[in-house]
């Protein structure tokens, strides 16, 4: 755990910078960017301790718009920085900050290692659904069919589902969120703080010039209650503007109900704290336009931190061997002399 | 080596010991034979004795290729003697082949008149079948030239363990013990060391103890009551060797050991990151062990991996180092890059094979100097040290990390497979004789207005080093990656004056890592006909070489360089003083072409790639032929 003495009360303006920020007018980074400013001060941590990690792309410009540590790295090894990092100071609050192309893409072999290790990161992975910075190709979670500089007749590849990658890597927490529902991508951020072990979290985030409107099914109002559900611990899954409908497991197949047909007992109950992730997994594959979209803590289980196990088995070893002596590793093979 | 002088043993038997200056012994058999574990227990024992010894062990890369077969040929040779010596020698004076296989891929090493043993129990007409051989050669005149000594050791060691009340199999791979009691009785040897060995290391298995504690000691009643073996010999402990206390240590070990030693001399943690790779796993095994040292370890999924978790590691403040060969230095290049532009301390460990690509992973080549001096994109200056032989990896790692930590910049340390793999006596240092390695960290706040935060990350020292501010530092929050910076605040800048002054600048202070080395020793005289030029592993033989023409009346001297970027600052004037440069590699000219390009001298080149060190005969006749004697 981060160490918390008494602090100076911070606010967001001192995770604040005096460098532009130069995201697109209406990108939905700034939405990220300012509501990371207001957790940042909730979260108990002495600003010096905070460090975010980047690899390459819009989102990976996030650390120079903060005033805490940052380092911009190279596409897709923000994970091994930040796992180096926070092996050699298991004392810092270590966010990695990527995106669709740099988290699933070109890093993906990164980030499904650091969330098997269960390192205590802070995974946020905005994903726009294309590639920004390079100007406008479609990524792994692009939908089939779609038009891109790079596919001008549509994509034939099938896209990938970053909470599902992230479940079958065991990753101990997960969440969704959006950036344009403030209050809820706050609530997000700061559940991500406080898990112990690795957290991922998705932010649906709008790229307003290379893909607009992306996420308008699941935002706007109107639609949005009837294509996301919000995932609550312990309590059964209901959505739609009136809150008359829920969802059912056939055997292991989530299916919409009715709450005038099926009474409440027969939902699907959130269990955030499943020991295994079968329904975290499931809740991971719900998608529009057949289900609503889950929207929150998918899973969030307790289990040891990577680098609090490195540090315990060279506590252990230096228990059971002694503090290394230099001289006598020196002289650990037979030896002779020479007069 | 001189005259063999005979003269009657008091010791024993009425029986015949000649006197040796040196020896060379190889042990060959295939991979499964556990040549290279009698190989090591010779070395030890003849170190312990006080011969001075260097070795080549020399093995497949295929962890079992197909059994009796010249791919799965093992072979471990020591070279050992009553004075210093160098390198693991050049013509064999004895040669155990325990099946064919292993004596079709050795017996060109043997000297003419070299003492051959072979385990002729295996040399049946499937193994002579699978080694290519139509006619056994024990059995016609093809071996005429050398002292023949068939001992049929498989049923030997057989009956010898019996007792013990192994399996066949179990028995069977006894074998090697009894050929290692062979030569222990050929050379001299005590056994006492070996059986130590066999004590601890098979102190859970009394049986196995019991079996290879026989075999070794029938290996040596062989020698003693056969015939076929007319004397032995003797060599012995060297005397031109500085007073103190020795070990044996391998390359990779020293390495280790280094790594270790360079953070403690610096009051740090090493944090080790690496992916396994041939021939550079045995760094990140030594540290594993060490963990009550410090050391954390960190085995990742890739080598990008590797070296990204290193810089993340230094970033935080730690001794980071990252180990591999060619092939991961060419994915771990892209990421040396960021550390050049973060001016980050980092040591990246090339522990060099055959290339290209997979080529020769468990072979040793010298191919990868000019991958590690250019092999990024960009302008991007990175500082290059090689170690010279096996107990010289300790010393030039702390070197590596100070001069990292000293520039704030990534270093290359360059080994390679011979390097790794070799052994010999080191003389053990004392921790408290070392120097340290002096690191800050500012504390202290910088305000001088021109930042927000008022810490500015790239300001510079008088050595254009920036400030290793680490996080946790309150007030010196600061922001760095792989765009390019403004210089002093490290504020991302496009710029195109101010790209050119960092590029030159960040030049500029790799260039002046030249004032804080040492100046370039030559052996020898200080101008001549010829200066021979190596680095690296091939420092025993090339510097054998040039001795030797110095002792035959030639003008032959020998620079060996450690420093391969920046190169010693009188490095030039050296090349200058002579009337011809030769400059020798285990590649086709990598050093050579750095020297011309630099200095502009007409230096030719001797090279080698396969796979093999130089052999001191090679490098001799070169000599001859370019100085035309
Ligand atoms: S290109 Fe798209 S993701 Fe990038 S800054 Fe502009 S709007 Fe945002």
């Amino acid at each position: 755990m981060v160490t918390n003495g008494p602090l100076p009360v911070l606010t967001a303006k001192d995770f604040e910078n005096d460098l532009d920020v130069r995201w697109c007018p209406g990108c939905g980074d700034y939405s990220i960017l300012a509501q990371m400013k207001k957790v940042l001060p909730e979260v108990g941590i002495p600003k010096e301790k905070i460090v975010f990690v980047s690899g390459i792309g819009c989102s990976s410009r996030f650390p120079y718009y903060l005033s805490t540590f940052g380092f911009h790295t190279i596409h897709g090894r923000a994970p091994t920085v930040a796992s180096g990092l926070k092996l050699a100071n298991p004392d810092l609050s270590v966010w990695v900050i990527t995106g669709d192309g740099d988290g699933l893409s070109i890093g993906g072999n990164h980030l499904m290692h650091a969330i098997r290790r269960n390192i205590n990161l802070n995974i946020i992975l905005f994903n726009n659904r294309i590639y920004g910075l390079t100007k406008g190709q479609y990524s792994p979670t692009s939908p089939v069919g779609h038009k891109t500089k790079s596919t001008p007749f549509g994509s034939l590849d099938r896209p990938i589902t970053a909470l599902t990658l992230a479940i079958a890597a065991e990753a101990t927490f997960v969440a969704r969120t959006a950036d344009r529902n403030p209050a809820h991508l706050q609530y997000v951020l700061k559940r991500a703080a406080q898990h112990q072990g690795v957290s991922f979290v998705e932010v649906y985030q709008d790229c307003v010039v290379f893909n607009k409107g992306a996420f308008d099914y699941s935002i706007e109002k109107g639609v949005k209650d009837e294509t996301t559900i919000n995932i609550e611990h312990g309590k059964p899954l209901i959505f739609g503007a009136k809150k008359d409908k829920g969802i059912r497991l056939n055997g292991h197949t989530p299916e919409v109900v009715s709450l005038a047909d099926v009474s409440p007992d027969e939902l699907l109950i959130h269990d955030e704290r499943a020991p295994d992730s079968v329904l975290a997994h499931i809740l991971s594959q719900m998608a529009q336009p057949y289900l609503p979209e889950p929207m929150g803590v998918f899973r969030a289980i307790e289990e040891p931190c990577y680098e609090q196990e490195v540090l315990q088995q060279v506590a252990d070893t230096t228990k059971k061997f002694g503090p290394g002596d230099l001289n006598k590793l020196y002289r650990s093979a037979d030896t002779w002399t020479v007069k | 080596m001189s005259a063999p002088s005979a003269e009657a043993s008091s010791s024993s038997r009425n029986e015949h010991v000649e006197e040796r200056d040196s020896v060379i012994v190889r042990f060959a058999g295939d991979s499964g034979d556990g040549m290279q574990l009698v190989g090591g227990q010779f070395t030890n024992t003849s170190a312990m004795f006080g011969n001075d010894v260097s070795t080549f062990p020399d093995f497949p890369a295929e962890i079992r290729a197909p059994a009796g077969t010249p791919a799965g040929v093992s072979g471990f040779q020591i070279h050992f003697s009553n004075h210093d010596i160098k390198t693991p020698g050049d013509d064999l004076d004895a040669l155990v082949a325990m099946n064919p296989a292993a004596l079709r891929q050795n017996l060109r090493s043997l000297r003419k008149g070299g003492i051959l043993i072979v385990n002729s129990d295996s040399f049946g007409k499937n193994d002579l079948r699978k080694a290519n051989y139509e006619s056994s050669p024990l059995d016609d005149d093809s071996l005429q030239q050398y002292k023949l000594v068939k001992i049929p050791m498989t049923s030997m060691t057989r009956d010898a363990v019996a007792e013990a009340g192994l399996g066949t199999r179990a028995a069977d791979r006894c074998r090697n013990f009894f050929a290692l009691g062979v030569l222990y009785w050929l050379y001299d040897r005590a056994p006492d060391a070996t059986i130590d060995w066999i004590n601890e290391k098979f102190a859970k298995v009394a049986d196995v103890a019991d079996a290879n504690r026989r075999a070794l000691k029938a290996g040596m009643f062989y020698g003693e009551t056969a015939e076929l073996l007319q004397g032995r010999y003797r060599i012995r402990p060297a005397t031109d060797i500085q007073p103190g206390t020795y070990r044996q240590i391998m390359g990779n070990q020293a390495l280790a050991y280094g790594l270790i030693t360079a953070a403690r001399l610096a009051g740090k943690d090493l944090f080790y990151a690496s992916y396994p790779i041939t021939p550079a796993s045995d760094i990140l095994h030594e540290l594993a062990k060490l963990k009550n040292f410090g050391v954390r370890t960190f085995q990742a999924e890739d080598e990008i991996a590797a070296v990204g978790s290193a810089i993340g590691a230094s970033f935080g403040g730690a001794f980071a180092a990252t180990g591999t060969s060619g092939p991961g230095v060419a994915l771990k290049s892209e990421a040396i890059g960021l550390a050049v532009m973060t001016e980050l301390p980092l040591v990246i460990i090339n522990v060099q094979r055959g290339g290209p690509s997979t080529g020769l992973p468990t072979k040793t080549e010298q191919a990868d100097l000019l991958q590690v001096m250019f092999g990024r994109n960009g302008e991007s200056p990175v500082p290059v040290v090689a170690a010279a032989y096996p107990s010289d990896c300790f010393t030039m790692i702390q070197e590596a990390f100070r001069i990292a930590v000293e520039y704030m910049t990534p270093v290359f340390f360059l080994s390679d497979a011979y390097i790794a793999n070799g052994a010999e006596p080191w003389k053990v240092p004392s921790f408290e004789n070392l120097s340290k390695i002096e690191v800050k960290h500012p504390t202290a706040r910088v305000d001088d207005g021109t930042s927000g935060d008022g810490f500015l990350p790239y300001t510079r020292n008088e050595k254009n080093a920036r400030p290793w501010a680490i996080p946790g530092t309150a007030g010196f929050e600061h922001r760095i990656g792989g765009l390019e910076k403004e210089n002093n605040t490290g504020n991302v800048s496009y710029d195109p004056a101010n790209h050119e002054r960092m590029v030159r600048l960040r030049q500029a202070k790799v260039d002046g890592i030249a004032d804080s080395i040492p100046l370039q020793t030559v052996d020898g005289p200080a101008s001549g006909d010829l200066l021979m030029v190596s680095w690296g592993g091939t420092y025993g033989a090339v510097s054998t070489a040039a001795a030797e023409a110095r002792r035959e009346g030639l003008s032959v001297a020998h620079a060996h360089l450690r420093y391969l970027n920046p190169f010693p600052k009188n490095l030039e004037a050296i090349l200058k003083s002579y009337k011809k440069v030769l400059v020798c590699e285990l590649n086709l000219g990598q050093l050579w072409l750095l020297l011309r390009g630099k200095y502009l001298v007409p230096a030719e080149k001797y090279n080698k790639v396969q796979g093999q060190p130089f052999l001191v005969t090679e490098l001799t006749e070169e000599i001859h032929r370019i100085l035309g004697s």
